[in-house]
C-alpha cells in the first residue's frame, strides 16, 4: 500500500462553507483539496439551491439598500431562536458578514441589484445573480484557476481525527476540465489511465464542511420516528451526515437537538430530493389549511408569511400521516407566487374535498364554520391587517377571508425539510471541541454541520450562507495557521 | 420534437422557471414569464424571441440536465424560436419548404439564379476593359429583378411580424398580465439602444456565455460586424441607387467614391462577421443550442459570406474579362439572399425587436 496523498488542508465537502474554506487556506499559501461526495453535475450541496446571504452593513451599497446595523440583526436572531444562541460566536458571524460582499465579488461571484425581485429583503439580504449554483460555479471555477483539487463522487468512508487522514471510497474522481491546471505534487488526477485512485488522503488539517443529516432517512427516523417516512427532503440527497456521525463516534461534542431543523410546507407532489425552491407553497396565510381529517390545526395568519414560513414544516410534521390541504379560493388565485404543480380545481368545496381524498362533509362543516366566523376588515396582504376570525379554535388572525368564491384550489402539503442543526460544537477559531471541553487538535468545521452553535431553532431568511461563508472562511484561516 | 410536444414541453420549462425566478435578472425573458402563469404557443413564442441565447440561464439552473426536471432555457427556447419562424412566414408553404435542408437550399438557389443570369445575359464575353455592368445584364433588368425581389421580401417579412405582433398581443387581452403592461410605456429611445447594441447579450453586466464559467465579448462582437457589416453594404447600394437614377451617374464607381467606400467596409465586416460567427458556433457548448437551429444559421451565414466574397472580387476584377462570370455569380448569390431572406435566419432580429417592444 503507498502512502497516504498529504495535502495542508483537507476539506470534507463541496458546498459554499467548503469552497470559502477551501479558498481562503489557498490563498493563504497551502496546499489544499476539496472532497464532494456528489458528482460534478450535482455539486455543491444545499448552496445550489440557494439564493441570498444575510449581511450587516453600515450604508446603502449597489446590492443592498439602507443599512442593517450589527445590534438589528442580532436582535433578529435571537427573536427567532428565543434568545438562545451562542452569542460570541453569533457576534463574530455578523460582524464579519459586513466583509462578505467584497470577498465573494473577488471570487467571481456576482449579485442582483437591489432595485427589483428580492423578496423585500433587499436591505437585509445580497442576492446572488443566477442564485446559489452560480455562485457555486463561480467558486469552483476559482478552485481550479488556484490549484485546488477537487475530487467529485468523493465518497468519506472513515475519519481519523488524530491523524487529520480521510479515507475514501474508490469511486471518487479527480477533476478533469479543459482548464485544469498542471498538476503538481500531491494528489495525481490519474483516473483516467485507469489507475485506481488512492483512497486514504491525510492533511495537516481537516476542515469538516459536510451539511447535516437531513438526506439520512435512517437518521430523521431515529430523531423523528415513522413520520420521517413522510418527510420530502428539499436539497441534495448527498447530505447522509457521515462525517458528522464519524467525529460524533470520535468524541466530538455535539450541539442543538436532533429534531431541530429547518422545514417548510412543500406540494407533496414534490420528488423525495432535490426539489428544491419551486416545490414550495406561499398560499397558506390566503386560505385555510387542513389536515387529514378536515379540520384546522394552526393560525394561518398568525404572522407576515416570510416569518412564518419556516414554521410550517414542524407544524406539517405532527398531524396524522404527515400530511395537511390548503384550500384556497378564486380571490387568492394571484396573489401568490406560482407554484411548479398545479391546484387541484373543482367548483364547490366538497367536491373539492372528494377529490383531495377527504370527508366531503367534514370539510364542508370546517369551511361553513370558517366562513361563519370571518369578521369584516380591510384585506391588505402587506400588513397585519384586521381582516380574522371569532369563536374558532385555533383563531386565523389575519387575512382572513370567506372561501366563497368559486373555482377553489386545493393543494397537498407536506414537511420539506431543509436542512438539520444538530451539529459539532466549535470555538471561535472553528476549532472541533471534545465532549470533555477541549478542543481537536487542527481538526476544524464550517457551515451547516456547525450551524447548530448559531441556530437553535427558529431560522431568518440567508442565515446558512452567511454561517458558510464567515465561518468557512475562518476555518480556512485557522487550519492554514496550524498547517504551518 | 413534435410540435403539440414541444408547446408542452415550453410550458413545463417556464412553469418551473416561474415558481423559482432565480434568473429573473439576467435578461428579459424572466420578467416577462413573471407576468403569465400559464404559457400558450403565443406567449412561449413571444419569449422565445426574447432570448439571445447568452446562456447564462443554463449554467445558473439547478434543475438542468440530469436533474429529472431537465431544464434547458436556452436550448427549449431556441426550438421553439425556430418554430416560431415557420408559423409566422408568409407565404406559410415557403416558411416550411425552406426550413428543410437549408444550407443546400441556399446554394441551390444562387447557383440556380446565377445560371438564369448567366444564360439570359446580354454577353460574357468581355467586350473592353470599362467594367460596364449593364452591358452584360440591362439596367432594366436589374431594377426590374432586384426592385421585385427586394419588395417581396420586405412584404412577407412584414406580414410575418404583423402576425407574430397580433398573437401575442391577442393572448395578451386573454391572460391577466394585459392589466400590468404598459406601466413602463414610453422607452422608446432605450429600446432602439437595447436592440441596437444588443444590450440583452450580455444583459447581467458581462458577455455571453460559451460554456459554463468561460464569458467572451466575442459573439457580441462580430454579431456587430455582421449586423453593421450589412447596413453598409445596403447603404453603399443605395447611394449607388441615387448616384444612377437621380444624378443619373453610372456605374462603375472609383475606388474613392463613396459606393465603394462603404461596401468595402462593410463587405470586410460582413465577411469578419459571418466567419466569425460560424467558427464561434461550433465551438460553443453543445447543450446550449439546438440542432434545427444549425441549418438556419449555416445558410444565411454561408450566403452573406458568398455575396460579400462575390461581391469583392466583382470589384477588385471589374476590369478583367472574368468580371461578366463574377457579376452572374454575384447577382444570383444576392437574389437568393434575398428570396431566403424571409425564410431564414435573418428573421431573428425582426421577432426579436417586436419581442422587446411588447415586452418595453
Amino acid at each position: 500500500m503507498t502512502a497516504a496523498r498529504e495535502y495542508d488542508v483537507v476539506v470534507v465537502g463541496g458546498g459554499n462553507a467548503a469552497l470559502c474554506a477551501a479558498l481562503t487556506a489557498r490563498e493563504a499559501g497551502a496546499s489544499v483539496v476539496v472532497l464532494e461526495r456528489a458528482p460534478r453535475e450535482f455539486r455543491g450541496g444545499n448552496s445550489r439551491h440557494t439564493r441570498n446571504l444575510r449581511c450587516a452593513h453600515d450604508a446603502p451599497t449597489a446590492v443592498l439598500t439602507g443599512s442593517y446595523s450589527e445590534d438589528e440583526f442580532y436582535a433578529d436572531l435571537l427573536r427567532v431562536n428565543a434568545n438562545e444562541t451562542d452569542e460570541s460566536l453569533a457576534r463574530l458571524l455578523i460582524c464579519r458578514s459586513k466583509t462578505c460582499t467584497e470577498w465573494m465579488s473577488k471570487y467571481g461571484v456576482r449579485f442582483q441589484s437591489a432595485l427589483r425581485g428580492t423578496l423585500h429583503l433587499s436591505r437585509t439580504n445580497l442576492f446572488f445573480l443566477g442564485g446559489g449554483k452560480a455562485l457555486m460555479n463561480a467558486y469552483y471555477a476559482a478552485a481550479e484557476r488556484m490549484g485546488i483539487d477537487v475530487l467529485y463522487d468523493a465518497e468519506v468512508v472513515s475519519i481519523d481525527v488524530r491523524e487529520c487522514s480521510v479515507r475514501l471510497s474508490a469511486s471518487a474522481k479527480a477533476t478533469a476540465g479543459p482548464r485544469r491546471s498542471a498538476s503538481r505534487e500531491g494528489w495525481q488526477p490519474d483516473n483516467s489511465r485507469g489507475v485506481r485512485l488512492q483512497p486514504d488522503l491525510r492533511g495537516k488539517a481537516l476542515i469538516l464542511a459536510s451539511g447535516g443529516f437531513e438526506s439520512n432517512l435512517a437518521w430523521l427516523k431515529e430523531a423523528w420516528g415513522d413520520a420521517a417516512d413522510n418527510f420530502i427532503v428539499r436539497g441534495t440527497p448527498y447530505n447522509t451526515g457521515a462525517p458528522l456521525r464519524a467525529l460524533l463516534d470520535a468524541g466530538a461534542q455535539p450541539i442543538g437537538d436532533s429534531r431541530a431543523c429547518h422545514a417548510i410546507a412543500v406540494d407533496a407532489r414534490a420528488p423525495k430530493f432535490d426539489g428544491g425552491i419551486v416545490t414550495r407553497l406561499d398560499c397558506i396565510p390566503l386560505g385555510i389549511v387542513l389536515n387529514q381529517l378536515g379540520e384546522r390545526f394552526a393560525d394561518e395568519g398568525e404572522d407576515l408569511w416570510p416569518k412564518r414560513y419556516a414554521s410550517w414544516g414542524t407544524l406539517v410534521a405532527r398531524q396524522p400521516e404527515q400530511i395537511a390541504y390548503c384550500l384556497v379560493d378564486a380571490k387568492a388565485a394571484n396573489l401568490f407566487m406560482p407554484s411548479v404543480f398545479p391546484p387541484i380545481v373543482a367548483n364547490t368545496i366538497p367536491e373539492l374535498a372528494v377529490q383531495l381524498g377527504l370527508s366531503a362533509d367534514r370539510v364542508g362543516d370546517t369551511v361553513t364554520r370558517f366562513n361563519d366566523a370571518v369578521r369584516p376588515g380591510a384585506f391588505n396582504l402587506e400588513v397585519l391587517d384586521d381582516c380574522h376570525t371569532r369563536g374558532l379554535t385555533p383563531e386565523k388572525s389575519h387575512w382572513a377571508q370567506r372561501l366563497d368564491a368559486p373555482p377553489y384550489w386545493g393543494y397537498p402539503l407536506r414537511p420539506g425539510i431543509t436542512f438539520t442543526y444538530l451539529g459539532l460544537r466549535v470555538d471561535e477559531t472553528m476549532r472541533v471541541m471534545r465532549t470533555d471541553g477541549a478542543p481537536m487538535q487542527n481538526v476544524y468545521a464550517a457551515g451547516e454541520i456547525m450551524s447548530g452553535n448559531v441556530l437553535r431553532r427558529g431560522y431568518i431568511a440567508g442565515i446558512g450562507m452567511t454561517i458558510g461563508t464567515v465561518f468557512g472562511r475562518i476555518a480556512g484561516e485557522s487550519a492554514t495557521r496550524a498547517a504551518r | 420534437m413534435p410540435l403539440a410536444d414541444l408547446t408542452q414541453h415550453g410550458a413545463h420549462v417556464m412553469t418551473v422557471c416561474n415558481a423559482c425566478r432565480y434568473c429573473e435578472q439576467y435578461c428579459p425573458v424572466f420578467p416577462a414569464m413573471e407576468e403569465l402563469r400559464t404559457f400558450g404557443k403565443a406567449d412561449l413564442a413571444y419569449l422565445a424571441n426574447l432570448c439571445h441565447n447568452c446562456g447564462e440561464c443554463l449554467y445558473a439552473c439547478q434543475y438542468a440536465p440530469p436533474h429529472e426536471f431537465g431544464i434547458n432555457v436556452p436550448k427549449t427556447l431556441a426550438q421553439i424560436r425556430v418554430q416560431s419562424y415557420q408559423d409566422y412566414a408568409w407565404p406559410r408553404a415557403l416558411g416550411v419548404a425552406f426550413t428543410q435542408r437549408n444550407l443546400l437550399t441556399g446554394i441551390a438557389l444562387a447557383a440556380t439564379f446565377s445560371a438564369i443570369l448567366a444564360l439570359t445575359a446580354r454577353t460574357l464575353s468581355p467586350i473592353d476593359h470599362t467594367a460596364d455592368f449593364y452591358a452584360v445584364v440591362s439596367h432594366n433588368v436589374m431594377v426590374g429583378l432586384f426592385g421585385g425581389v427586394f419588395l417581396f421580401a420586405v412584404a412577407a417579412m412584414s406580414v410575418g411580424v404583423i402576425r407574430f405582433l397580433h398573437d401575442v398581443r391577442q393572448n395578451a387581452q386573454h391572460s391577466d398580465w394585459g392589466l400590468t403592461r404598459g406601466q413602463t410605456r414610453g422607452q422608446t429611445p432605450v429600446l432602439f439602444r437595447d436592440i441596437l447594441t444588443l444590450r440583452h447579450l450580455h444583459a447581467s453586466g458581462v458577455d455571453c456565455v460559451s460554456a459554463e464559467e468561460h464569458r467572451a465579448p466575442w459573439r457580441r462582437w462580430l454579431h456587430h460586424c455582421t449586423f453593421y457589416g450589412f447596413l453598409l453594404c445596403f447603404a453603399s447600394t443605395t447611394v449607388a441607387a441615387i448616384y444612377d437614377n437621380v444624378f443619373g451617374w453610372r456605374a462603375p464607381y472609383g475606388y474613392a467614391s463613396l459606393p465603394v467606400i462603404l461596401g468595402t467596409i462593410g463587405g470586410t465586416g460582413l465577411l469578419v462577421g459571418s466567419l466569425g460567427l460560424w467558427n464561434l458556433r461550433r465551438r460553443r457548448d453543445r447543450a446550449l443550442t439546438d440542432e434545427t437551429h444549425d441549418g438556419l444559421d449555416e445558410s444565411f451565414l454561408a450566403l452573406l459570406c458568398l455575396t460579400t466574397l462575390t461581391g469583392l472580387a466583382l470589384l477588385v476584377f471589374r476590369h478583367e474579362p472574368v468580371m461578366p462570370w463574377l457579376l452572374v455569380v454575384h447577382l444570383g448569390t444576392v437574389l437568393a439572399l434575398f428570396v431566403t431572406l424571409p425564410y431564414g435566419k435573418f428573421v431573428h432580429g425582426l421577432y426579436r425587436a417586436a419581442a422587446l417592444w411588447i415586452a418595453r
